[in-house]
């Protein structure tokens, strides 16, 4: 199997986790965006020496990992999937960056290296965040969340499509790739004269598409007007979810945990 | 009910790169009817269905439908009355969920919210799938999406069903029951495709195309016995016409 084709089932595993029945899963959508939002918001307006002042949010995840009975190794290796990404945003600023900051013995840390440590555990806080969202709610729960506190119906469906198609879109790009390998014997890999044709092909035929399923839409009387059901209730808990955590995220934002204990336990003001 | 008729007056079309698509067709399909499209690959087969929900417009000629001439303005007419499967369901099912999917046509029509939950569960009652309503479309195997599929197009309440390849890509057990489900819809069929058996289960007329026009309507037995047609339409007799190759090893 290639090994796009292995990492593309993985994907789907998201969808399949969506459907268990947890005190996660069963939470309002709104409140589980708007927790993760809050979440992602708070983690974002550090300054970007922060580190200790991270950890505590390490929490969030945790909780709804274990909550939601959500297995946790294959949550991590989507996040390793990313981790490239990570590792390129914050890669330059240990060399631009020469601010002395910490002393270690004789080693001196500058700012760079405490940003780039920063950056990475920011990211890997949020990108969690985000895929404990998808593996908890749904994507098409997601879009009724998302409709629900105001986002606009052309980017939400816009959103919804596009989660429709990946799947199409990567399997034809699978059966491309496989049928090109299939017949290629120099070695691993499309040879970079054959990516043009390839995506080439690749965009016609997804042109193709889009068309064929804008003619069953109209089929079945589109008008520009995409109608989505949406049935969720607001109950106590839901609200309680979301208040204890708002709570928690200003608590933490605001103070210093890890210091302030430090500070209590070696007993220095 | 007259008021069904599907009618088509010598239709040409040809296709902006000049291929000539339809070369003056003319057919008309009255209410209840049940009738296979059928002939080579580039016969015309799909040009021909594109035109009955609008999707094509002709170069010239007529089309009528229902009693309204297909034209921009009576679009909303004549997709009411023809309920169109696509060849592929994956172009058909663009909502996250089933249901989702289902409900898109009877929303779009204004329907109130009970009528439409009502117009879901019997549709996909119907085509026995009301069991994947919450399913994603995209996990599920290639007859249950055609299951649903028509389901959506059910659910629009349509007179007249138009298929486009309906047993395509479906393992022989999911034929068969999509060939059963079908016999017992009573909607003005008409039904392009390659499975020749099929058509003898369901379709009492045949029009056979070959390079945009009709070289052969009439009963589907008929049409079948006259060998020397259907070798000039690209076709062979369907299996079961054929003599037994194990019975008969001679052929």
């Amino acid at each position: 199997m290639l090994k796009i084709e292995a990492n593309w089932i993985d994907l789907r595993y998201l969808d399949a986790l969506s459907n268990q029945n947890t005190f996660i899963h069963r939470l309002n959508p709104c409140v589980k965006l708007l927790a993760t939002l809050s979440f992602i918001l708070a983690v974002t307006s550090f300054s970007k020496y922060e580190i200790t002042g991270l950890f505590p949010f390490f929490l969030f995840p945790f909780v709804l990992l274990s909550l939601g009975n959500l297995p946790t190794a294959p949550m991590l290796k989507r996040l390793l999937i990313v981790a490239p990404f990570v590792l390129f945003i914050g890669i330059f600023n240990p060399l631009f960056d020469h601010t002395p900051v910490l002393k270690l013995g004789s080693v001196v840390i500058s700012g760079g290296w405490i940003s780039f440590f920063s950056i990475t555990i920011r990211l890997c806080l949020t990108i969690t965040a985000a895929l404990i969202l998808v593996a908890t709610t749904g994507i098409d729960a997601i879009g009724s969340a998302l409709l629900r506190i105001g986002v606009p119906k052309i980017i939400v469906i816009q959103l919804l499509f596009m989660y429709r198609y990946l799947h199409v879109l990567a399997e034809e790009f699978i059966r491309t790739v496989t049928a090109y390998s299939l017949r290629s014997f120099a070695g691993e890999g499309v040879q970079f004269r054959a990516w043009g044709s390839l995506l080439g092909q690749l965009l016609i035929r997804s042109i193709d598409r889009a068309n064929r399923i804008y003619q069953s839409m109209l089929c079945r009387g589109f008008d520009g007007e995409v109608r989505l059901r949406r049935t969720s209730t607001l109950t106590s808990t839901d609200i309680g979810f979301l208040a204890c955590w708002l709570v928690f995220f200003l608590l933490v934002r605001c103070f210093n945990v890890p210091e302030l204990l430090g500070k209590l336990l070696v007993g220095v003001n | 009910m007259s008021h069904h008729i599907v009618e088509l007056k010598d239709i040409t079309y040809t296709y902006p790169d000049q291929t000539e698509a339809l070369r003056g067709l003319s057919v008309r399909i009255t209410h209840g009817e049940s009738v296979a499209i059928v002939g080579a690959n580039g016969s015309g087969k799909t040009t021909l269905l594109s035109h009955l929900i609008g999707v094509l417009f002709p170069n010239s000629g007529s089309i009528n439908i229902g009693g309204y001439p297909v034209t921009k303005k009576t679009l909303p007419h004549v997709r009411r009355a023809v309920g169109m499967v696509f060849q592929n369901s994956d172009d058909q099912l663009f909502m996250p969920t089933v249901y989702d999917d289902v409900a898109f046509g009877p929303l779009n029509l204004g329907l109130p919210p009970e009528e439409v939950d009502a117009r879901v569960t019997a549709a996909l009652t119907t085509v026995g799938a009301l069991h994947l309503k919450d399913r994603t479309p995209y996990r599920l195997s290639g007859g249950q999406k055609r299951s649903v599929a028509i389901a959506a197009v059910l659910a629009m309440d349509p007179c007249i069903l138009v298929m486009d390849e309906p047993t395509a890509g479906l393992d022989p057990l999911s034929r068969r029951q999509l060939i059963n489900l079908l016999k017992t819809f009573e909607h003005t069929k008409i039904i392009a495709t390659h499975d020749l058996d099929l058509v003898v289960d369901l379709c009492a007329r045949t029009v056979v195309l070959s390079q945009g026009t009709i070289i052969a309507d009439g009963p589907t037995l008929d049409i079948f016995s006259n060998e020397e047609l259907l070798a000039k339409a690209h076709l062979e007799k369907p299996f079961r016409m054929q003599g037994c190759p194990i019975c008969h090893p001679q052929r």
